[in-house]
């Protein structure tokens, strides 16, 4: 096993040289595409079959992101009630395998059959980044946002650390660091308890006309990153390819991250460690569709008043008259 | 007529109620002080119930508030029957549904505003929401009506 040095500072050297070479190669070009492409919005397309699950994407998420991650003061302010869960990652920092708010990217392990031989698979997870993220819809303060390329990330300096972001998300994805954020300048004991975490798909990177660290830095080129349409094309076309099958584009709605597999999703749903930091590969109907539909009854309901008023005066006329 | 008047009210109060306690449930509050954990209102901190709760509870605020309008410029009862209160309640209550009606428009898919216009909208209908509460109450303990 590498040491954890040596390989951070291979990919900080291979982040900083990557961004003096590769203007003009494809990575560049590609940047530049992104850019330009802010009409619509962008989406990533992970090849499981390609990931060899060297974590390259989870240490580089983490040192790029380094500088985001949460520093909580301590003691923490005793919050009512008692019971009210403090969930301090801070001493937890190096953890990998699971979600963490030091830790947007883990790799999941998967041992399935496939063409009748037993392989494992490796399938890098983070936010989905939805296409009508909940998370960021249902946030009660604004401090979750969807920019207009699509990602969706949660504002630290807003974020009061509710958590509801995790419990609408139908992936569980964010995670919370309690002593850390803006509650602290409020009511401590009474209101919040930190700040949540999630991936931000690079979204400072993204505005420089870089792509998002996970992708850069993959030895394997596991992800493609692009507007949604063209991902959705690539995906269906090397789902066709190599017989397999596609999650993401109808989960939620839709969303931003779209895999292919070579075995179905529900045998690696059943394979992979599933729990607390560990989300599912699961169906997922659409969170939002309720509140959609009964928004269109809020269009109606105007009408209905209006019939109701003018039913009420026909009838007395009626009445009258009679 | 007394009658009918009095089965209006009631749909007002209880859809003012069921779209305060909603409302109120859209933030995590209800769980984190175990009013959720009390048998029954388990439901108040389920966020997709309460959020669902909180929409159909607007369309019959909507319906009723649309209603009640015509219905008093049908009649032709005239606005100077509108006490200072009344005024200040239909201020009020137009002030949240278009706060509210924004809100639903920016949950739609494909909607991107501007965050701070996202805050600032958030923020505004929870202050007419508490306006509501605070006018509410106090005619409800002063006995103040709508009209003269």
């Amino acid at each position: 096993m590498r040491s954890q040095i040596s390989r951070r500072a291979f990919i900080k050297g291979s982040i900083a040289a990557a961004g003096t070479v590769v203007a003009g190669t494809g990575i560049a070009k590609a940047a530049d595409a992104l850019v330009n492409e802010k009409k619509e919005p962008l989406a990533t397309l992970l090849d499981i079959r390609k990931c060899i699950g060297c974590e390259e994407c989870v240490h580089a998420c983490r040192d790029v992101n380094a500088a985001k991650y949460p520093e909580p003061e301590k003691p923490f302010p005793k919050m009512y009630p008692k019971t009210v869960p403090v969930q301090d990652w801070s001493d937890k920092r190096e953890v990998i395998d699971r979600l963490t708010p030091y830790n947007w990217l883990f790799i999941q392990h998967a041992s399935v059959s496939l063409n009748g031989q037993e392989t494992e698979l490796t399938i890098p997870r983070r936010c989905m980044h939805c296409a009508n993220p909940p998370c960021v819809k249902l946030c009660p303060w604004g401090a979750a946002k969807q920019e207009k390329n699509g990602l969706s990330r949660i504002d630290a300096d807003l974020c009061l650390g509710g958590s509801k972001c995790k419990a609408v998300c139908p992936w569980s994805i964010p995670e919370r660091q309690t002593g850390v954020g803006l509650y602290l300048d409020l009511m401590p004991a009474l209101a919040g308890n930190g700040v949540m975490y999630k991936c931000d798909r690079c979204y400072n990177r993204l505005e420089k006309g870089e792509i998002p660290a996970c992708i850069q830095v993959c030895p394997e080129n596991v992800q493609t990153i692009g507007p949604r349409q063209k991902i959705l094309e690539q995906a269906h076309t090397l789902a066709k390819e190599i017989n397999g099958y596609v999650y993401g584009e109808h989960e939620n709605g839709g969303t931003h991250t779209i895999y292919v597999s070579p075995v179905p999703f529900d045998q690696l749903n059943a394979a992979i460690e599933k729990g607390k930091g560990k989300p599912h590969l699961d169906q997922v109907e659409n969170m939002m569709a309720d509140g959609t539909n009964l928004s269109r009854a809020m269009l109606i309901a105007p009408l209905a008043g209006l019939a109701a008023a003018f039913g009420k005066f026909y009838l007395r006329s009626k009445e009258k008259n009679s | 007529m007394k009658s009918k008047g009095k089965i209006r009210s009631y749909i007002y109060g209880l859809i003012l109620f069921l779209i305060t306690l909603s409302g109120f449930g859209q933030m995590p509050i209800f769980s984190r002080y175990y009013i959720a954990s009390i048998p029954g209102l388990g439901w108040l901190g389920e966020f997709y119930t309460t959020h669902i709760l909180h929409y159909a509870s607007a369309v019959g605020l909507i319906a009723l508030a649309v209603y009640v309008l015509f219905d008093f410029v049908i009649q032709g009862a005239g606005v100077k029957r509108i006490t200072g209160s009344g005024y200040l309640k239909m201020g009020i209550i137009a002030g949240l549904i278009i706060s509210g009606g924004l809100m639903a428009v920016k949950n739609l898919p494909g909607i991107y505003w501007d965050h701070t216009a996202v805050i600032v909208l958030d923020l505004t209908h929870l202050g007419f929401c508490m306006a509501l509460l605070m006018v509410s109450l106090y005619t409800l303990i002063l006995k103040k009506t709508w009209v003269r």
